[in-house]
C-alpha cells in the first residue's frame, strides 16, 4: 500500500521551514518568516490529513475504523555496516497517524498562537525556526521504522527543547534549565541507548515489524532479556516522560516560552515515551515484570507530582506537576497493557493541557508577564475566551463527565482495575490521585479568574484573535475528544497495532466511575471551599501543617538530593581524587620523577663541560692518551670484549 | 742524500717530532695566557708537520708533504681567524687568561 | 594507472615542503608567509581529493603504490601507499591544513615566516606517516611529525612554552627509541622493512614468539602514548594549553590510532589481541577519567584536553574491540573527531584572541554579541556529544554497539556512560562561554563577530558534519572494504586468526 503523498513529506515541511528561518530568518521581513513558520506545519497536516482521506476516503463511518491498513516507505539508507542495516524508513499505520493528527494538528495550533505571542520578541525568526526544526524531530520520531531512527527524532526533539527552553538564553535560569533537561534527558537516553545495543545483539535488526515478526514466531522467548530490553527502554522513556526519578527537568522547563510548553512539554515530546512503550508493546506483553514496574512507576509518579501541585503557586509549575502527573497516568495505562487507553489519554490530554499552558499563556500575556497566581484574581470578567475555554479544559483534566479527560482517565482506571490485585492497589491510587488533580486544578481556576484582583498595577485584556482562535478550537477539542471511545471505536481502531484493549471490568466499570466522579467532586468542592467560599483558610491549613507544606512547597527536596548525592560528589572526586591526587599526585609525581632523574642526572654531567677551555683540553689528551694505550695493550683485552659482545 | 739518509735515521724526526707536539700539549695545559696557547697549538701543528716529511722522505712519496702544505695552509687560516677571536675576546673582556674565559658551557 | 596515479602521494609529500622552502625564501612582509601557506594547504587538500575520485573500491591492497629503492643497505624502500584504511584519513590531513592556516592567520603575529614554514614541514611529515610502508620510512616521517611540534610550541607557547615543549619532547620521544630498536629487531631477523613482506613474516609465524611480544608492545607504547591512552596522557593537558591552536588541533589522535590500528593490530594481531584486554580496560578508564577531569577544568584548552583523552579513548575501545564493526566505528571516528574538534578549536581561538583569556570564568552570556559564533559553536558541540545526524554519533554508535556484543556488556555500559558525561561537560562549557548573564569584561572587548576566512572554513565544516551524520555510507563503505583485507591476509597465513564480527559471534580462535 502506498501513501496519496509521499511520507517523508511530513517532515521535510517543517525542516524547510527550519532551514528558511534558520539561515535567513535574520535578513526576511516579519510576515514571510511568519508564513514559512506557519505554513511548514500546516503543510505537514495536510499531508497527514490528505493520506488519511486517501486511505479512508471512500468508507463511510464507522466503517474505516475496523480497516487495516500500513504503508512503508523507504527514502534511503543511513547506516550499512557488517550485518547491521538501518535505513530511512517512515511507516504510517494505525498508531503513528493518529499520533501524527495530533502533533501536527496541535503543533499548528501553536504555532498560531505563537504569532500573536512572540509578536514583540527580537528574535521571533529564531523562535519560529527552533519550533519547526522541533516538529521535524517530532514526526520522525512518530514516523520511524526502526528503533534508531525513532533515536534519532528522540535526541532531536530533546535539542529543540533544550534550545527552546534556554531560548531566553540571558536569563541565567533558563539556561540552566536547558541545560538541566538535555543532561537529565542524556541519562534517560543512555537506558535507550543499551536498550537499542540489546535489541541489535539478540534480534539482529532494529526494525519494529521484524522484531515483533520475531517474537510471535518464538513463543519461548520471554523473561530475563526481554526484562531488561524493557527495563532499559522504561529508562530512556522516564527521562523524555518525566517519570520517577528522571522527573526534575520538566518543572524547570517553564523558564521557556508558554507556547513552548504547551507544544513540548506537554502535548507532544514528553509523550514519546508513551508512544515509544505503545510501539514496542510486543516486548513489554512479553515481561509482565517489566509492565509492573512501568504501571508502578507511572503510578508513583501520578500521584507524587499531584501532591507538589497542590502548593506551587506559579501557574505554569502547576501545570507542569500536572503534566507530569497525568504522564504517570498514560504510564499505569501501558503499565497494565492497556495501551489504546494510554494512548487515548495521551491525546486528549494533549488537547486539554496544551489549551492549559495557551490559556496560563494568554492570562501571563495579559498579566504582563506575571506567572504568580497569587497575585491574579477576577480574570473572569476581563478575558472571558480564556476564561471559557480554561474552564473546559480545567473540567476536562478534573474528570468531570462529559469531558475528554474524563473517558480517557476512566479507561485507564478500568484497566488498571481489573489488572489483579496489584492492579487495584493502583486503582486506588490513581483514583486517591484524581481527587488531588481536581483539586489543584480547581485552586488555579479560582485562584486565577474568581476573586478581585490582588495586583492593582495589572490591566488585563483579552488577547488578539491569533491566540484566542487556537484556544477555542483547543477547547472544543477538549470538551468532544474524548467522545470518539463511545461504543470503544477508538480502541477499535488502534487494535491492529496495539492488540484488543484488555478485558473490561464490565459491569464493575459504572461503579469504579462512579467513584471516580465522587473523587472529582469532592476535590472540586474542598477547593471551593478553600480558595472561594473562605479565601483565607488555605492560609491558614498551611499554617497548621507547617512541616507538609514546606516539603511540598520545596518539592520533596529532590533536587536538592540529587545535588548532594549525586552532582557534589562526582564534581569533588573528579576535582579532589581524580585531577589533584590521580593526575596531579600520582601520574604528575611520577612524570616529574621520569624528569627529575633526567635533570638530575644532566647536573651531573654538567660539571664536566666547566666551560674551562684547559680542562676540555685535558680531557682530550687524556682520552687520546687512553685510546692510545687501548690501541697498542688493548689488543687481548679489545677480544675478550668482541667475545662478550657477542654473547 | 744518501748520507743525510743513513747518517739520520728516521727514529730521530720522530722523537723530534714527539717532543715538539708534547711540548706543544703541555704547553697548551699549562699556560694561561690565550696568545701562548695559541702558540702551543702551532707547536704542535709543526710537530706533526715533521713527521709527515720524515715519512714522505722515508717512502719517497709526495703525499705527506702535501698534506704538510694543507696544514699550514689551515694553520694560517686559522692564526688569522684565531687572532681576530682573541682581539675580539680582549676587547670584550680586557684579559686573556684562559681560566677566565669559561662561558663555554651551558 | 596513469602518470598522476603513479605520482600523487608523491605529489602531496612534496607540494608542503615545496611550499615550507618558499614561505623561508620570500621575505616576511604583510601577509606574505601565510598567503603562501594558504595557497600551498589548499593546492595540497585539492590533490588529496584526487585519491577518493580515483580509488577502486572493493580492490585489495594499496593502490597509488610506489615502491622505489632508496638505501640499498640497509634496505630502505620509498615505499608509500594507501588503501580504504589511509585514504580517507589523508584526505582528513589535507582538509585541516588550510584550516590550521585560517586559525593561525591573526593568531600568529611574530616569526611568521618560521612558524608557516615549520607549520607546513608538520603537514608532509603526517601526511608521510598515513602513506608510508616501509617501515623505516615511516620511522622517519613518525619522528619527523613531532619536530616542528617541540619547536612551536616552545616558540609559541601562552605562558610556559618552554616547559610544556619540553614535557611533549620527553613524552613522545622517549617512546620513539624502543620503536627504533623494534623496528631494527625486525629487519635483522627478516631482512625487509616492508610493510606487507613483514605482515607476512610474522603472520609465518617464522619469528621467535618471546621476542615479538617486546616488539609487538614497543609498537604499542609508542602509539599509546601519543594517542594518547589512560594513564600516559600526562603531556596533552600541556601540550593544549601552551601549543598553538592551529598544531593543539592535530597533534593528538590521529596519527597514534592509525598506527595502532595498521602497524600495532595490522602486524602483530595475536599480540594485540593478548593485549586487548587491558587495553579495552585502559579505554574506558580513560573515557571516564577524561570525562570526569573535563567537568571540572577552569581554562577551557586543559578541558579540551581531557575532553579529547575521552573521545580518543572510545576509539581505542573501537580498536582493540576486534570486530569489523568496532574498525569501521573507529576510523569513522577518527574522521568525525577531526573535523568537529577543528571546528571547535578554531571557534576557541577566536574567542581567546577577542577576550585575551582562556579560563572559562572569564566569558559570559557572549551569545548576544557573537551569534554567529554562538551558533557555530552549539553546532560543533553538538556533532560532538554525539547528536544523532551529525558526525559524531555514527562512530559512537558503532563503537559502543560493536563493543556491547562482541566484547562485553560491562565494558559497553561503562563506555556509555561517559556519553551522558560528555554532553555535561560540554553543554555546560556552552553555557558558561555563551549563555546566562553578560561577564561585562568580555563583553567590552568584543567587537566584531567571525571574519569572512573563519566563515568560509567553518561553514563547510558544518555541512560536512551534518553530511557525515546523514550518510555515513559516502564514507564508510570504502572504510569497511578496507578493515576486512588485513583479517583475510591472516587467515591465508598459516598462522591462524579468526576475527570476530559482532553479529557472528565466532568464538576468538588464536593457534600459533
Amino acid at each position: 500500500m502506498t501513501a496519496i503523498f509521499p511520507l517523508w513529506l511530513i517532515p521535510a515541511l517543517p525542516f524547510a521551514g527550519f532551514l528558511l528561518n534558520g539561515i535567513l530568518g535574520r535578513r526576511l521581513p516579519k510576515w514571510l518568516v511568519t508564513g514559512i513558520a506557519i505554513l511548514a506545519p500546516l503543510g505537514s497536516f495536510v499531508v497527514v490529513l490528505g493520506n488519511m482521506f486517501g486511505m479512508f476516503g471512500d468508507m463511510p463511518w464507522p466503517i474505516f475504523l475496523s480497516s487495516d491498513f500500513r504503508v512503508v516507505e523507504n527514502v534511503g539508507t543511513w547506516l550499512n555496516v557488517g550485518s547491521l542495516h538501518v535505513p530511512f524508513s517512515f511507516t504510517l499505520d494505525h498508531l503513528s497517524l493518529l499520533m501524527l493528527l495530533v502533533v501536527t494538528g496541535v503543533g499548528f495550533l501553536i504555532h498560531l498562537y505563537s504569532v500573536g505571542y512572540m509578536e514583540h520578541d527580537g528574535a521571533y525568526w529564531r523562535y519560529f525556526s527552533y519550533l519547526n526544526l522541533f516538529l521535524f524531530f517530532m514526526t520522525v520520531l512518530v514516523l520511524s521504522s526502526n528503533v534508531l531512527l525513532m533515536f534519532v527524532g528522540w535526541e532531536g526533539v530533546g535539542l529543540a527543547s533544550y534550545l527552546l527552553i534556554g531560548f531566553w538564553y540571558q536569563k541565567q535560569s533558563a539556561a540552566d534549565a536547558g541545560k538541566k533537561a538535555f543532561i537529565v534527558n542524556r541519562i534517560g537516553d543512555f537506558g535507550f541507548l543499551i536498550g537499542i545495543f540489546l535489541l541489535i545483539a539478540n534480534f539482529g535488526t532494529l526494525t519494529f515489524s521484524d522484531m515483533a515478526v520475531q517474537v510471535s514466531a518464538n513463543p519461548a522467548l520471554a523473561g530475563g532479556v526481554i526484562t531488561t530490553i524493557c527495563l532499559c527502554l522504561l529508562v530512556g522513556a522516564t527521562g523524555k516522560s518525566a517519570q520517577l526519578p528522571l522527573y526534575v527537568w520538566l518543572p524547570d522547563a517553564m523558564e521557556g516560552p508558554t507556547p513552548v510548553s504547551a507544544l513540548i512539554h506537554a502535548a507532544t515530546m514528553v509523550t514519546a515515551g508513551v508512544y515509544m512503550i505503545a510501539r514496542t508493546h510486543f516486548l513489554f506483553d512479553r515481561s509482565p515484570y517489566a509492565l509492573s514496574v512501568v504501571a508502578i512507576v507511572g503510578t508513583l509518579t501520578a500521584l507524587f507530582a499531584a501532591t507538589m501541585a497542590l502548593v506551587q503557586t506559579d501557574i505554569k509549575r502547576v501545570l507542569a506537576y500536572s503534566t507530569v502527573s497525568q504522564l504517570g497516568y498514560m504510564f499505569l495505562g501501558c503499565g497494565v497493557a492497556a495501551y489504546s487507553a494510554a494512548i487515548f489519554h495521551l491525546m486528549t490530554h494533549a488537547f486539554f493541557k496544551a489549551l492549559l499552558f495557551l490559556g496560563a499563556g494568554s492570562v501571563i500575556h495579559a498579566m504582563a508577564g506575571e506567572q504568580d497566581m497569587r497575585k491574579m484574581g477576577g480574570l473572569r470578567k476581563k478575558m472571558p475566551i480564556t476564561f471559557w475555554t480554561m474552564t473546559a479544559a480545567v473540567f476536562a483534566i478534573s474528570g468531570i463527565p462529559g469531558f475528554s479527560g474524563f473517558f480517557s482517565k476512566d479507561a485507564i482506571l478500568a484497566s488498571a482495575f481489573a489488572d489483579g490485585s496489584l492492579g487495584k492497589v493502583l486503582w486506588f491510587v490513581g483514583a486517591v490521585t484524581a481527587l488531588l488533580t481536581a483539586f489543584y486544578m480547581f485552586r488555579l481556576w479560582y485562584m486565577t479568574f474568581f476573586g478581585s484582583t490582588r495586583d492593582e498595577h495589572a490591566h488585563p485584556h483579552e488577547s488578539p484573535l491569533s491566540m484566542t482562535v487556537p484556544l477555542a478550537i483547543l477547547g472544543v477539542l477538549s470538551v468532544c475528544g474524548g467522545w470518539v471511545a463511545i461504543g470503544g471505536g477508538f480502541y477499535r481502531f488502534l487494535a491492529p497495532v496495539l492488540g484488543p484493549r484488555p478485558e473490561e471490568a464490565g459491569s464493575m466499570e459504572y461503579g469504579l466511575m462512579g467513584i471516580a466522579v465522587a473523587l472529582a467532586a469532592l476535590g472540586w468542592y474542598i477547593a471551593h471551599r478553600l480558595y472561594h467560599q473562605k479565601p483565607g483558610s488555605a492560609q491558614a491549613l498551611a499554617e497548621a501543617m507547617p512541616a507538609t507544606y514546606k516539603i511540598l512547597l520545596r518539592k520533596y527536596y529532590v533536587d536538592e538530593i540529587y545535588a548532594v548525592l549525586l552532582v557534589k560528589p562526582l564534581l569533588m572526586l573528579s576535582r579532589f581524587v581524580l585531577e589533584w591526587v590521580v593526575d596531579f599526585a600520582i601520574l604528575g609525581g611520577l612524570a616529574w620523577l621520569l624528569g627529575g632523574t633526567a635533570t638530575l642526572g644532566g647536573a651531573i654531567l654538567q660539571r664536566w663541560q666547566s666551560g674551562n677551555l684547559r680542562s676540555y683540553a685535558a680531557w682530550l689528551a687524556l682520552g687520546a692518551a687512553a685510546l692510545l694505550l687501548f690501541l697498542i695493550f688493548g689488543h687481548a683485552m679489545g677480544q675478550n670484549f668482541a667475545i662478550a659482545v657477542r654473547y | 742524500m744518501n748520507a743525510l739518509h743513513g747518517a739520520v735515521p728516521i727514529a730521530w724526526y720522530l722523537i723530534l717530532s714527539a717532543l715538539l707536539f708534547s711540548l706543544g700539549v703541555v704547553g697548551f695545559l699549562i699556560k694561561r695566557n690565550l696568545i701562548t696557547v695559541f702558540m702551543s697549538i702551532e707547536l704542535m701543528l709543526n710537530g706533526v708537520n715533521l713527521s709527515f716529511v720524515a715519512f714522505a722522505h722515508q717512502w719517497h712519496q709526495a703525499k705527506g708533504q702535501i698534506f704538510v702544505f694543507f696544514v699550514m695552509m689551515v694553520a694560517a687560516a686559522e692564526a688569522a681567524v684565531g687572532l681576530a677571536i682573541i682581539i675580539a675576546v680582549f676587547r670584550a673582556r680586557a684579559t686573556l687568561a684562559v681560566d677566565r674565559i669559561d662561558l663555554m658551557k651551558l | 594507472m596513469n602518470g598522476i596515479d603513479q605520482s600523487i602521494l608523491t605529489l602531496i609529500l612534496l607540494v608542503p615542503l615545496a611550499g615550507a622552502l618558499l614561505v623561508l625564501l620570500v621575505p616576511e612582509r604583510g601577509k606574505m608567509p601565510q598567503s603562501i601557506a594558504l595557497v600551498t594547504t589548499l593546492f595540497t587538500f585539492l590533490l588529496t581529493l584526487h585519491l577518493p575520485a580515483h580509488f577502486v573500491q572493493g580492490q585489495p591492497g594499496f593502490q597509488f603504490e610506489i615502491d622505489k629503492p632508496w638505501i640499498g643497505s640497509p634496505a630502505i624502500f620509498y615505499h608509500v601507499g594507501v588503501d580504504a584504511l589511509s585514504m580517507w584519513l589523508v584526505v582528513l590531513v589535507g582538509l585541516l591544513a588550510p584550516v590550521g592556516v585560517v586559525t593561525s592567520w591573526k593568531a600568529i603575529k611574530t616569526r611568521t615566516k618560521v612558524f608557516y614554514s615549520l607549520f607546513l614541514v608538520q603537514q608532509t611529515a603526517m601526511f608521510g606517516v598515513f602513506v608510508a610502508l616501509d617501515l623505516m620510512l615511516y620511522y622517519g616521517f613518525w619522528e619527523l611529525s613531532l619536530v616542528p611540534m617541540a619547536i612551536l610550541i616552545a616558540m609559541f607557547g601562552r605562558k610556559n612554552g618552554a616547559k610544556a615543549a619540553m614535557k611533549f619532547f620527553l613524552f613522545t620521544f622517549i617512546p620513539s627509541a624502543p620503536l627504533l630498536v623494534a623496528i631494527l629487531w625486525l629487519y635483522a631477523k627478516t631482512g625487509t622493512f616492508s610493510y606487507t613482506e613483514l605482515q607476512y613474516f610474522i603472520a609465518s609465524g617464522a619469528l621467535p614468539v618471546g621476542p615479538l611480544c617486546w616488539v609487538a608492545l614497543a609498537f604499542l607504547f609508542a602509539f599509546a602514548v601519543k594517542v594518547p591512552l589512560f594513564p600516559l596522557h600526562g603531556w596533552v593537558a600541556d601540550t593544549y594549553s601552551e601549543a598553538p591552536v592551529a598544531l593543539a588541533m592535530v597533534v593528538a589522535g590521529k596519527l597514534g590510532l592509525y598506527s595502532m590500528l595498521r602497524f600495532h593490530v595490522g602486524l602483530f594481531p595475536v599480540e594485540a589481541r593478548q593485549m586487548a584486554p587491558l587495553l579495552i580496560g585502559l579505554a574506558v578508564i580513560g573515557m571516564l577519567y577524561g570525562a570526569c577531569l573535563a567537568l571540572v577544568q577552569r581554562d577551557f584548552w586543559r578541558m579540551m584536553a581531557y575532553a579529547a583523552l575521552s573521545h580518543l579513548s572510545l576509539i581505542v575501545l573501537g580498536i582493540y574491540g576486534f570486530t569489523f564493526t568496532g574498525w569501521s566505528g573507529a576510523v569513522y571516528q577518527i574522521l568525525s573527531h577531526g573535523v568537529v574538534d577543528a571546528a571547535l578549536f578554531l571557534l576557541l581561538g577566536v574567542l581567546e584572541l577577542k577576550c585575551a583569556t582562556t579560563q572559562i570564568s572569564g566569558f559570559g552570556g557572549l551569545a548576544k554579541k557573537l551569534p554567529q559564533t554562538a551558533t557555530l559553536f552549539v553546532i560543533a558541540t553538538l556533532a560532538m556529544i554525539g547528536l544523532p545526524m551529525l558526525s559524531g554519533f555514527v562512530g559512537e554508535f558503532l563503537i559502543l554497539s560493536s563493543t556491547f556484543a562482541g566484547v562485553s556488556k560491562g565494558w559497553g555500559i561503562a563506555g556509555t556512560v561517559s556519553v551522558v558525561l560528555g554532553a555535561a561537560y560540554m553543554l555546560w562549557l556552552v553555557q558558561r562561554v555563551f549563555y546566562g548573564e553578560e561577564n561585562p569584561t568580555a563583553a567590552a572587548k568584543v567587537t566584531s563577530d567571525l571574519s569572512f576566512g573563519e566563515h568560509a572554513v567553518l561553514w563547510p565544516l558544518a555541512v560536512l558534519m551534518l553530511v557525515m551524520g546523514l550518510q555515513p555510507g559516502l564514507f564508510i563503505n570504502t572504510i569497511q572494504s578496507g578493515v576486512h583485507p588485513p583479517a583475510a591476509a591472516v587467515k591465508s597465513g598459516p598462522g591462524r586468526l579468526i576475527l570476530m564480527d559482532m553479529q557472528t559471534r565466532m568464538p576468538s580462535e588464536v593457534q600459533r
